[in-house]
């Protein structure tokens, strides 16, 4: 496969445009110019270590350096996740729900998809297994983040409803079954959006990267189909175990809702 | 015999200051309304909750002779009933809070059997008190623990819950807890009047 190469002037045009959007935004006083900055030279600086980490780790092809870098990245998602939470979970819960969630789903797919479905030679291959993870996690951490984000403003904002269908003596599970419900949609809403648009609007991401690295079309979309499959999958285990197992945390022994758990 | 029989209480709110209320010891017979008053932010929703066991609280609480921590938490608040003063809303229409259709007490509280299709937005305030009570007496609960039931209604709605709330009691032999500001209306109703003092204990009136 013969890629075209980029050079250093190839990336400073397209930096260009984003300092030219900046310099805009800063102009016309729309604020927002020093996240612009602060996220294009994230970018750069994380995708250069990445560059450098996978060089180091294609090279090696040893699992032990696979399973360090996969730990990395869940440890990196699950504060992702803690962060982006408005009201998140008191003490280590706010981490290691959103972290364990993620474990069971993401891992446990790219686990599937690398011994039974695409099938590697070792299953391990780095080429394979880190970028499969990143995806699931990257998706996974999106449904779980919109989810529990929906879970935790909801049930700060009806206490009232929620109490009061306690006091009548529903059980917790009853009382929280709509938010919980909503939740779950809610945090599953990108990647169906994505599923029913993918081909039509938007070409996925990784399609368009085989493609352009000179794979077949067809080959380049039974990747993208399979690759929709396992995030619809990982998204949705991800999601609802992080929602059931928050619903139960809002609640204790005595089915009392306790918002103390939250902060 | 069902007797709410209430002993060494004390709420105990997570990330709450000390609870300067002192432990409570009190049998609230059958039949009977016992009211409960006291100055506000003295701590009588605190009690009441604590006793519908909705927050964390030491002590015990006794319906008959079965404790709360014999059954599981939702069946208790079936049986002790606790009305806040500002009642909740979950649907969209009144009917659809009721467990099937009881005309019955919604009769007795001066509505029209079409209260049930009713939109809930557009309720008043006092209309959405007596609707609160009516909801929770038709699970028929074993005791109330009402928390200033009266306090958006006119003279006459309050007199019509009073007469509710009291022939519920007799007939089907229920303890009532009833919060109030107004000692009047407690010397009206009540059998038994309890006051929450400044310093935090509590002192019979009669």
């Amino acid at each position: 496969m013969n890629v075209i190469s980029l050079s250093a002037l190839d990336l400073s045009i397209a930096a260009g445009l984003v300092l030219a959007v900046a310099l805009l935004q800063w102009r016309m006083r729309l604020g927002n110019t020093r996240s612009l900055l602060i996220a294009g030279t994230r970018t750069v600086v994380q995708l250069l270590l990445l560059g450098l980490v996978l060089k180091i780790v294609f090279a090696a092809s040893d699992i032990f350096w696979i399973s360090a870098m996969a730990m990395v990245m869940l440890v990196a998602a699950g504060r992702e996740v803690m962060v982006r939470q408005k009201r998140r979970f008191v003490g280590s819960w706010g981490f290691l729900l959103g972290t364990s969630s993620m474990f069971v789903s993401a891992f446990s797919i790219t686990l599937l998809a690398l011994l039974v479905i695409v099938q590697p030679e070792p299953w391990y291959l780095p080429q394979y297994s880190i970028p499969l993870l990143g995806m699931l996690l990257g998706n996974t951490l999106n449904g779980i983040t919109l989810g529990l984000d929906n879970l935790t403003r909801n049930v700060w904002e009806q206490k009232a409803v929620l109490e009061g269908r306690l006091a009548l003596g529903e059980a917790w599970t009853h009382a929280i079954s709509d938010i919980r419900r909503d939740s779950i949609r809610v945090g599953m809403i990108p990647i169906i959006n994505a599923m029913s648009v993918a081909g039509l609007v938007s070409l996925p991401g990784m399609m368009t990267g085989q493609i352009m690295a000179g794979a077949p079309p067809l080959e380049a979309v039974k990747y993208q189909i399979l690759i929709m499959f396992l995030i619809a999958a990982g998204t949705g285990m991800g999601t609802i175990t992080a929602i059931i197992i928050g619903c139960r945390r809002l609640f204790d022994e005595r089915e009392r809702l306790r918002l103390d758990r939250l902060q | 015999m069902t007797d709410l029989v209430i002993s060494n209480l004390q709420s105990s709110v997570p990330g709450m200051a000390v609870q300067h209320l002192e432990a409570l010891d009190l049998t609230l017979r059958e039949k009977e309304i016992t009211g409960l008053n006291g100055p506000s932010g003295s701590g009588k929703s605190l009690l009441l909750r604590a006793i519908a066991d909705l927050d964390p609280s030491g002590g015990d609480v006794l319906l008959g002779n079965q404790s709360r921590c014999s059954m599981k938490a939702h069946e208790w608040r079936k049986k002790v009933c606790y009305l806040p003063t500002e009642s909740a809303w979950w649907f969209e229409t009144v009917g659809e809070h009721f467990p099937d259709s009881n005309a019955d007490v919604l009769q007795k509280l001066g509505f029209e059997e079409d209260v049930l299709d009713w939109k809930v937005s557009r309720l008043s305030s006092g209309e959405k008190q007596r609707l609160a009570l009516a909801r929770c007496l038709s699970r028929f609960p074993d005791a109330l623990l009402l928390d200033e039931p009266t306090a958006s209604l006119d003279e006459s709605r309050t007199h019509l819950v009073e007469e509710v709330v009291s022939s519920y009691s007799t007939s089907r032999s229920v303890p009532v807890l009833w919060v109030s500001h107004d000692k009047n209306q407690l010397q009206r109703i009540a059998q038994y009047v309890l006051e929450i003092q400044s310093d935090g204990s509590f002192e019979e009136k009669d």
